[in-house]
């Protein structure tokens, strides 16, 4: 292996796509070679590199230098003061002035340990780091029901939202007698303000692939389909492009590493609708249908896909799995509180001095996440509230700064911890506008099934858009929260259980805005 | 042409939203006929309400012919609180349309999006399968112009 003095990790996403980044590669590879520089300085394309920058990104280790913003005509500048004499340029740097770079926390991480750090579309670079032992593992050395115990030991909890234990949810399908099994991955990440499932399939798609293979054995599934939202082109090809190696390299197929066992994955794309994150919705969406969700029970795992026995996972708790099989459950339970094991991959935007993605323990207070993973709040505002877990979340305010983020501390707003959206308002932003937008979203996306639901949504955005507008009362207030028990108590699926979250969490949290707001 | 995209596909039902995509996809004007409906549901010996049923419940399909191109404004929460209604303020004003419609010319038609998953750089648009980010009234209107010129 050759040796670099320096790495420069490009990040290829959808806006860098946009800026030109491959034109700007091929230009600093060639303004590299022009100064001699190609056998000291390695050029890298990769995936998230831990904060969102404007354009195309850069990282430079060691030093930990991040650039954003990057053009064309930049380069011989870069080239020429960095990397030939070391001297960073200020004027390209993503915080000239206060040098912070996002806490890189890899040797803390499971998720996103080789994320930002391998070429996501290169199978041995991720073999290169110890990738498909576990599945090698898995398939060799292991009987199924060890797995499911494993994970269960693991403590390992669903990534989407509910966090319902991923070995309990195996347990079921692993034993039936059937045909034929599935898993399917959700991928469809529709919570706004989500969408870690997305960098974690860009930044390192096989480690999902890995995860998605060690759940189809340890539940007999011969087939596994992920779910992608159609919105979502890069990610798309990536996942494809991992799939076409694997199979190359026989990780899929037939009698994969002469175990005798099968298995193929195959991506299945949405078409826009937020109500396909349910799974029984997602399923009947793979099969064709509208979705709408179904009847439970039977739950999927009983009768899901094509009524076969179908394991739902997001695509987080799969891409934690490789790292429980490789390094066992006591390693895992490391990581994370006692009652709630491992880690949680957050999205931190809004007013926040630097949006990013990070990979945290579970438990870390929201106060921690904003202040090292995403340097404070943007200079001049102070936080007043925080959105966590999207449109089916809760707006916490600043007493919950200190609270523990895992499942048990945040007891009654828990469920919202799933998708990993932190939104961050500062002072001057409305509650009752962010709450109206919210409910915006929730009348569109009801998928129009059950009454509850569908005219529920209706009621509420009514409801807040004339409180909105000043015309409103504390009783309509109150109607609000009644109309939204109402459907928590009464809706078919989760999509109508959740605007109470965000509507209870608002009026508790930040009454004086309501009753200012209806005063008027 | 219908034909020959379906047969792209094994015949089965589950195969309906990738084969709706790739004809939306292909026709210049970015939707899907009844003439395709018909070829579709004789392709997959599906009756036509099956097929109209799905085509209206999600919504990146669409019924109607559209521009050639595909704006798509984000307006979920991370969006909005950015400002993302100046946006469309601003792109209703500059295409002469409102939300849904197509430009004289033919050549935008300005839809409304949910969440497009690249909040970090909020607000954001898509058009056509491209991503804007950071978007502000003047970026909108050099991206705009970028189209135009393109002509």
């Amino acid at each position: 292996m050759k040796y670099y003095r320096s790495h420069v990790l490009v990040s290829i996403n959808d806006t860098s796509i946009n800026a030109g980044v491959k034109d700007f590669i091929q230009a600093l590879r060639a303004e590299l070679a022009k100064t001699g520089l190609q056998e000291e300085i390695n050029v890298l394309e990769t995936g998230p590199l831990g904060f969102f920058g404007r354009g195309i990104c850069l990282t430079v280790y060691p030093e930990n230098i991040n650039y954003q913003d990057l053009k064309t005509e930049d380069i011989p500048e870069l080239v020429n003061e960095h990397f030939l004499k070391g001297r960073p340029v200020p004027r390209l740097m993503l915080d000239s002035d206060s040098k912070f770079s996002p806490k890189l926390n890899y040797d803390q991480r499971v998720v996103l340990r080789n994320s930002g750090i391998i070429d996501p579309e290169n199978i041995d670079e991720y073999i290169g780091v110890g990738g498909y032992e576990a599945w090698e593992k898995a398939l060799t050395q292991m009987q199924p029901m060890e797995i499911v115990e494993e994970v269960k030991a693991s403590g390992l909890r669903g990534r989407g939202g509910a966090g319902f234990p991923a070995g309990i949810k195996w347990s079921f399908s692993a034993p039936l007698e059937a045909e034929q099994k599935y898993v399917v991955v959700n991928a469809h990440d529709g919570e706004p303000g989500s969408f870690k499932d997305r960098l974690i399939k860009e930044g390192d798609p096989h480690q999902l692939l890995e995860g998605t293979m060690i759940c189809a054995r340890a539940v007999g599934a011969t087939k596994a389909w992920i779910y992608i939202r159609g919105e979502y082109k890069l990610c798309i090809q990536r996942l494809e492009k991992a799939i076409a190696q694997a199979r190359e390299y026989g990780i899929l197929g037939k009698n994969i590493f002469d175990s005798g066992f099968d298995l193929d994955i195959e991506i299945k794309i949405g078409a826009g609708a937020y109500v396909c994150g349910e799974e029984t919705a997602l399923i009947e969406s793979l099969e064709g249908n509208r979705g709408n969700p179904r009847w439970k029970p039977p739950f999927p795992g009983v009768e899901g896909l094509w009524r076969k026995p179908t394991v739902v996972n997001n695509v987080e708790t799969l891409a934690n799995v490789p790292f429980i099989i490789q390094n066992g459950a006591d390693a895992y339970r490391k990581f994370g509180t006692p009652e709630c094991s491992g880690t949680k991959v957050y999205t931190i935007l809004g007013d926040v001095a630097h949006p990013g993605l990070c990979e945290v323990d579970m438990g870390t207070t929201l106060r921690t996440i904003i202040n090292d993973y995403a340097g404070g709040m943007k200079k001049g505002f102070r936080f007043k509230a925080a959105l966590v877990g999207g449109a089916a979340g809760v707006i916490l305010s600043e007493r919950h700064l200190d609270v523990k983020m895992d499942f048990a501390s945040l007891n009654q707003y828990a469920a919202v911890l799933g998708s990993g959206a932190i939104l961050v308002m500062n002072e001057h932003q409305s509650i009752v506008d962010i709450l109206w937008s919210i409910l915006r979203f929730f009348r569109h996306e009801s998928c129009g099934k059950c009454a509850p639901c569908r005219n529920g949504c209706q009621q509420l955005y009514k409801l807040i858009n004339k409180i909105k507008k000043g015309n409103g009362t504390m009783d309509d207030v109150e109607v609000m929260l009644t109309v939204a028990e109402m459907m928590q108590a009464t809706s078919f699926c989760a999509l109508g259980q959740s605007p109470i979250m965000g509507i209870r969490s608002a009026i508790e949290n930040f009454k004086d805005e309501f009753i200012a707001i209806t005063k008027k | 042409m219908y034909k020959k995209i379906c047969s792209k596909y094994e015949p089965t039902k589950d195969n309906l939203i990738h084969i709706l995509h790739e004809i939306q996809d292909t026709h210049p004007q970015h939707y899907i006929s009844d003439e395709a409906v018909e070829e579709v549901s004789k392709y997959l010996n599906l009756p036509t309400n099956h097929i109209y049923g799905v085509l209206t419940f999600y919504s990146m399909y669409s019924t109607t012919p559209r521009g050639k191109n595909i704006i798509r404004l984000c307006e979920s929460p991370p969006c909005y609180i950015k400002g993302s209604e100046n946006i469309l303020r601003k792109l209703k004003v500059l295409l002469g349309v409102e939300t849904g419609e197509t430009s004289k010319d033919g050549l935008f038609t300005l839809e409304l999006s949910a969440c497009l998953g690249v909040c970090g750089n909020a607000p954001v648009m898509m058009i056509n399968e491209d991503v804007y980010g950071d978007l502000t009234e003047e970026k909108v209107e050099e991206i705009i112009e970028k189209y135009r010129r393109a002509q």
